[in-house]
């Protein structure tokens, strides 16, 4: 019931679920014999920024465009022109449709 | 009960159709009654499509005609050619069926808390039936023609609900461009009828598969078929209304207009194998198919990473998930002339396609229903303006990573199991396409660890420190939906076994399509 197979699949989600708690088991063992010397609320756990003043969490947070910023600048090439595909006037996208099928239709002329 | 069965294909459709207008005569006696109503006819729906599924699965397909002495007679007595209306479930119908219940369903009692602030409740939930009468015809008619008027019907209460919060500036903007696509798609298929209708004089799908020649005419009804529902589903390079009219449609439309976009992917594949089957040159539409899902795929991952609005994100990542089933079940019709590659291979991939469907449909739904909950709770949807959201919505969170990870192919949930049966049978036939199915997969996990990043960790910000969870409604329909997907994750194997594979089955199996109608 549980378990998948095809080809060279086995996929059996309970067994993967079994050693999942097993590991997870094994890993709070090892966490739990580490250091004790941890306190909650104390200077120990604030943030250290190389002794500077640390900003508010607001600024702090680091915000979702800045996110894979240099991914996106690396893509610039592929980004530029795809971005600009995407107009929001709907009359470009009665054209893509006009288009495509125009070409479906050539193509399936053609090949069939 | 057997009564119950057999007008079971009706009455799915005839009570969300009946409610929607009762609805609006309710509502001006009581707000409660109405609301008892909508979610009373809808659960009555699941229970009938469950019942239904049920039979099928027992008895095979099942075929309901209006006006007949009996439902089962398709051909009048004198006549050659089925004239009536007439409902053709399959295994494949019911599955589309299955997962339309039981969307709409969460999506309903996720409404009640959701737009309680909005006025004129009473038309909203008047639309939201229609839709779901609306999708349910069109997954279970086996009339070309009916199947425009449900379309229709789809469509146009769709758009008033996209519409529908006419407070916000920009809705009326999506619900405007959903309408004009839906209408040039309708138009088009239309179209293709009136070719169809000319050339055999005929609307029956069953009756048309069997008479079809694959004319010159008919393949321009194809490729207009094909590019129509295309852009229906949300296919690149015809995707380009989805993100602007999901991000701006309440929360719980948005997942319906998901299953909507699905129903047109199952319209597609209809036309493919059960209307022109074996007939078409199933290589060059296969590959056609094939290439439609490996542009969403691609587009709409790296479209995805560029969004910071966070429901114009999940659109994209919609359109990447629809890529998957495109390329899966495009293998399928690719190697629907070679029996070999199709019993080695083909039916996997295509199981794993329409596997991947019911999960695309569950873990996208659920979330946008959680998009819906930040947009309820924060007042934005603008990831740039969110940050430290876990630490006072705790569930949301937690759900949230769920369909997340479940999106991103994570094992042990859903995603997981109908991506690895995707990328298996497709490496046997490309294995160039699998490879690129799994980098998108990756880069989907990294779309999802920006949305989680920006929204629910970190240092609470000032501005949401005396936010909460949603109500309560709202958090049941979530978690029926993670139930849904924690359980499919965890027996995949029971899953497509009981629905993937027979509707893999049912498509692939014209004959026996055309034979319920025709053929006795």
């Amino acid at each position: 019931m549980a378990a998948l197979e095809f080809g060279y699949i086995f996929w059996n989600p309970i067994v993967w679920v079994i050693a999942f708690v097993v590991v997870m088991a094994v890993a709070y063992f090892l966490r739990s014999r580490g250091q004790k010397k941890y306190k909650k609320d104390t200077a120990q756990t604030q943030i250290f920024l190389c002794g500077e003043e640390v900003p508010e969490a607001e600024r702090r947070h680091v915000k979702a465009h800045n996110v894979y910023w240099g991914l996106l600048q690396t893509l610039k090439g592929y980004y530029n022109p795809t971005t600009k595909a995407h107009t929001g006037i709907i009359n470009d996208y009665i054209i893509w449709f006009t288009a495509i099928a125009a070409a479906t239709a050539v193509i399936l002329f053609i090949v069939s | 009960m057997d009564k119950l069965v057999i007008h079971s294909p009706i009455l799915i459709i005839a009570i969300p159709l009946l409610a929607a207008f009762l609805t609006l005569l309710i509502g001006r006696v009581s707000e409660k009654a109405r609301n008892v109503l909508v979610v009373v006819s809808l659960v009555f729906v699941e229970f009938l499509v469950l019942l239904l599924a049920r039979d099928i699965h027992l008895n095979g397909l099942r075929v309901y005609t209006l006006g007949a002495v009996s439902p089962g007679l398709a051909i009048p007595e004198h006549y050659m050619v089925p004239v009536r209306i007439i409902l053709q479930v399959d295994a494949m119908s019911i599955f589309m069926g299955i997962i339309a219940a039981t969307v709409s369903l969460a999506a309903a009692i996720y409404s009640l808390s959701f737009m309680k602030e909005e006025t004129g409740q009473d038309s909203f939930y008047t639309l939201l039936l229609l839709l779901v009468a609306g999708m349910l015809g069109i997954v279970f008619t086996g009339d070309l023609f009916n199947l425009f008027v449900f379309l229709e019907i789809a469509a146009i209460s769709g758009a008033g609900l996209v519409a529908f919060r006419i407070r916000f500036a920009d809705t009326a903007e999506g619900g405007f461009k959903y309408l004009v696509i839906s209408s040039v798609a309708a138009l088009v298929v239309l179209f293709s009828i009136g070719i169809f209708y000319a050339q055999y004089n005929l609307l029956n799908i069953a009756a048309l598969g069997q008479v079809i020649q694959y004319t010159m005419l008919d393949k321009v009804a194809l490729a207009f078929l094909v590019i129509a529902f295309a852009m229906k589903l949300g296919s690149v390079p015809l995707h380009m209304w989805v993100p602007d009219t999901y991000a701006v449609a309440p929360a719980s439309i948005t997942a319906m207009l998901l299953v909507s976009s699905q129903i047109c992917m199952y319209a597609l594949f209809r036309t493919c194998f059960s209307l022109y089957g074996v007939t078409l040159n199933t290589v060059t539409v296969g590959w056609i198919v094939i290439i439609l899902g490996m542009l969403s795929m691609f587009v709409g991952v790296t479209m995805a990473v560029l969004q910071t609005d966070v429901k114009r994100l999940i659109a994209y990542n919609c359109i990447c998930e629809s890529g998957y089933i495109l390329l899966a079940v495009g293998v399928g019709l690719a190697v629907l002339g070679q029996p070999e590659a199709l019993s080695t291979y083909g039916i996997a991939a295509m199981s794993g396609g329409i596997f991947h469907m019911i999960n695309h449909a569950l873990f996208e739904g659920l979330l946008f229903l959680a998009a819906g909950v930040l947009f309820y709770r924060a007042g934005t949807r603008n990831l740039n303006e969110m940050g430290g959201l876990a630490h006072n919505m705790k569930l949301t969170s937690i759900l949230f990573l769920l369909g997340a990870l479940a999106s991103s192919g994570i094992p042990p949930f859903n995603g997981f199991a109908s991506k690895l049966l995707i990328y298996e049978s497709v490496y046997q036939f490309n294995p160039i396409l699998a490879i690129i199915g799994i980098i998108v997969s990756i880069i989907t996990l990294a779309i999802f660890v920006k949305a989680f990043f920006s929204a629910f960790t970190g240092q609470v910000l000032p501005k949401y420190k005396d936010v909460r969870e949603a109500p309560k409604l709202m958090m049941i329909s979530m978690i029926i939906l993670s139930i849904i997907i924690v359980f499919f994750g965890l027996f995949p194997g029971l899953i497509v076994d009981w629905l993937a594979h027979p509707a893999a089955d049912a498509l692939i199996n014209q004959a026996e399509y055309i034979n319920a109608v025709v053929g006795g």
